[in-house]
């Protein structure tokens, strides 16, 4: 393992110092040290979007923070739920007197963390409701959603629910959005090479050289399929295949697609995934309003890619139509 | 006889010691299911309170809230609030003890259970560590019920923790990180029934210590 590091153990504390000095017009620090905030954050009247997770994902959580998108985030460590203190905390950051939503991705650490800062938030007179990212179509099957992992499809939720908060939405009306956003959005991804903890050393799974592996998850969670090594327009065809008949997307619909590296994968690759996604999408008649592609959603040193599809109506065209000033995501 | 509940120290860096030797292995087992992290998470929090805990003496419940309070206000992940409640709610249903004996201590591991299915839904059979520590609660209360001496108790619940361990082996998760694996989690020890084991046979080993 060849790595840019100091001690392993403290990578997220020296990486949230080079970020806050890198994007000091973005964002802040807090009186916690894994919570981030918006340089503008609280806002007063508006309600306050949170997200937090573990660590090893950038430009996610941290850089989805900032103007139109997330107020605060909660930063865990590396593949590791935030603390429930932390997620509490930045709550307080974010909460501008209308209540917060907490819009986060469905894992078993990040959903006992959150419930426990909810609770704790409660006790102290702050409303805060929850959306759970469930995207990932390869991790359980579609009569279990509750099951379904999030992915590169928060990305959407918190520009949707970002969006409606920056317009003056209500607490509900965010939330609203929000799980309208994830509930219109389905993801998978493919992964060509394992990730490694820096503090491990090693990687703590297998892809073999010459395969790839379909479904797998932001932190190597096995997918649905292991299979030989394919051309990009193949390996398009198959993740296209999966996501379109699981929400089904149908010829005539209006969508978002984003690809995004998993961390290893030279961005070039990445263009070559959407050329081909694109002609599959436009063949069967299904109209791509807006595309982004690179690494929004990265799993360390992953090689592989995530596709995710949005369906659009008007109300969801208007909020990811809508400006974003955050490190991750730009648009004006 | 009895444990004197002052005397937590021993037991508490009996603990601490034994994540710190299994952090490799304890990372290496969540890696084939999981992802590969709990080791080095589990190492962190113990390894943060054996630093605060310095030279200084502490009780066996002192010992636990404080662990548990660290576990899950600074590691968070699942295991912070897992063990932190575990740890935090044992400690509370003995804080005012003087003298731990088998019949408070199997109160102790009942409310650690009990807490711990407050915030999970996890039950016995789900490839979890309530593998690991449903079986050592009944251990305990069995023990305690049938007058069986301390010592000897904490023997069994060795052993009980050690087949709950093993017992998850051969399940499919339902809970958890593995849970999405189905059929391909079987044949794989569950990384926390797994750590559950290392801290309750610590645990045991340290008590059997002091209560010389």
């Amino acid at each position: 393992m060849q790595r840019i590091l100091n001690d392993p153990d403290n990578i997220v504390d020296e990486m949230l110092e080079g970020f806050v000095k890198t994007h000091g017009d973005i964002v802040k620090t807090t009186s916690h040290p894994r919570v981030i905030a918006a340089v503008s954050a609280p806002t007063e009247g508006k309600v306050g979007v949170v997200t937090g997770g573990g660590s090893g994902h950038k430009p996610a959580f941290i850089g989805y923070i900032g103007k139109n998108m997330c107020d605060a985030a909660a930063v865990g460590e590396i593949c590791s739920s935030p603390t429930a203190q932390a997620f509490l905390e930045a709550f307080k950051a974010a909460d501008g007197g209308a209540g917060v939503a907490c819009l986060y991705g469905n894992y078993s650490g990040d959903n006992m963390n959150v419930k426990m800062a909810v609770k704790m938030a409660k006790k102290e007179g702050l409303t805060v409701k929850t959306v759970v990212a469930n995207d990932d179509v390869a991790s359980a099957p579609k009569e279990t959603p509750e099951k379904r992992r999030g992915v590169a499809g928060e990305i959407l939720m918190w520009k949707c629910g970002g969006a409606k908060a920056a317009k003056g939405g209500s607490l509900d009306e965010v939330i609203a959005a929000a799980q309208k956003a994830i509930d219109h959005t389905r993801s998978i991804g493919i992964g060509l090479s394992p990730c490694t903890l820096p503090a491990v050393g090693h990687p703590n799974f297998e892809i073999k050289d010459g395969t790839m592996e379909v479904g797998i998850g932001h932190h190597g969670e096995p997918g649905i399929e292991v299979c030989p090594l394919e051309t990009a327009a193949q390996m398009a065809e198959r993740m296209v295949n999966v996501v379109l008949p699981d929400y089904p997307f149908v010829e005539g619909d209006e969508v978002v697609v984003l690809v995004s590296g998993l961390g290893a994968t030279p961005v070039m690759e990445l263009y070559v995934l959407y050329n081909e996604v694109e002609k599959l999408l436009s063949a069967r008649g299904i109209k791509i309003h807006r595309s982004y592609v690179g690494n929004y959603f990265t799993s360390l040193d992953m090689m592989g890619a995530t596709l995710t599809v949005m369906k659009l109506d008007d109300e969801l065209r208007e909020l990811i139509d809508m400006d974003c000033y955050t490190m991750g995501l730009k648009q004006i | 006889m009895a444990l004197k509940n002052e005397n937590g120290r021993g037991i508490m860096l009996s603990m601490v010691d034994a994540i710190h030797e299994n952090k490799q292995y304890l990372g290496d087992i969540d890696g084939l299911i999981g992802d590969g992290d709990h080791g080095m998470n589990m190492n962190k929090g113990f390894m943060t309170y054996k630093e605060r805990l310095g030279d200084d003496e502490v009780s066996f419940t002192e010992g636990l809230d404080d662990l548990g309070m660290i576990l899950l206000n600074e590691i968070g992940g699942s295991m912070g609030p897992i063990y932190g409640t575990i740890f935090m709610d044992m400690a509370e249903a003995a804080e005012d003890e003087e003298e731990i004996t088998l019949e408070i201590f199997g109160n102790m591991l009942e409310a650690g259970l009990n807490g711990l299915y407050d915030i999970v839904d996890a039950r016995p059979g789900d490839k979890t560590l309530v593998d690991t520590l449903e079986p050592c609660v009944r251990c305990i209360k069995e023990a305690a019920a049938a007058g069986t001496d301390f010592k000897e108790a904490l023997l069994k619940m060795k052993e009980a923790a050690e087949t709950g361990r093993d017992s998850t082996k051969d399940m499919v998760a339902k809970y958890g990180r593995s849970s999405r694996l189905g059929e391909r989690s079987r044949g794989v020890l569950d990384a926390g029934a797994t750590s559950c084991c290392i801290i309750l046979t610590a645990m045991a080993d340290g008590m059997i210590a002091a209560i010389d």
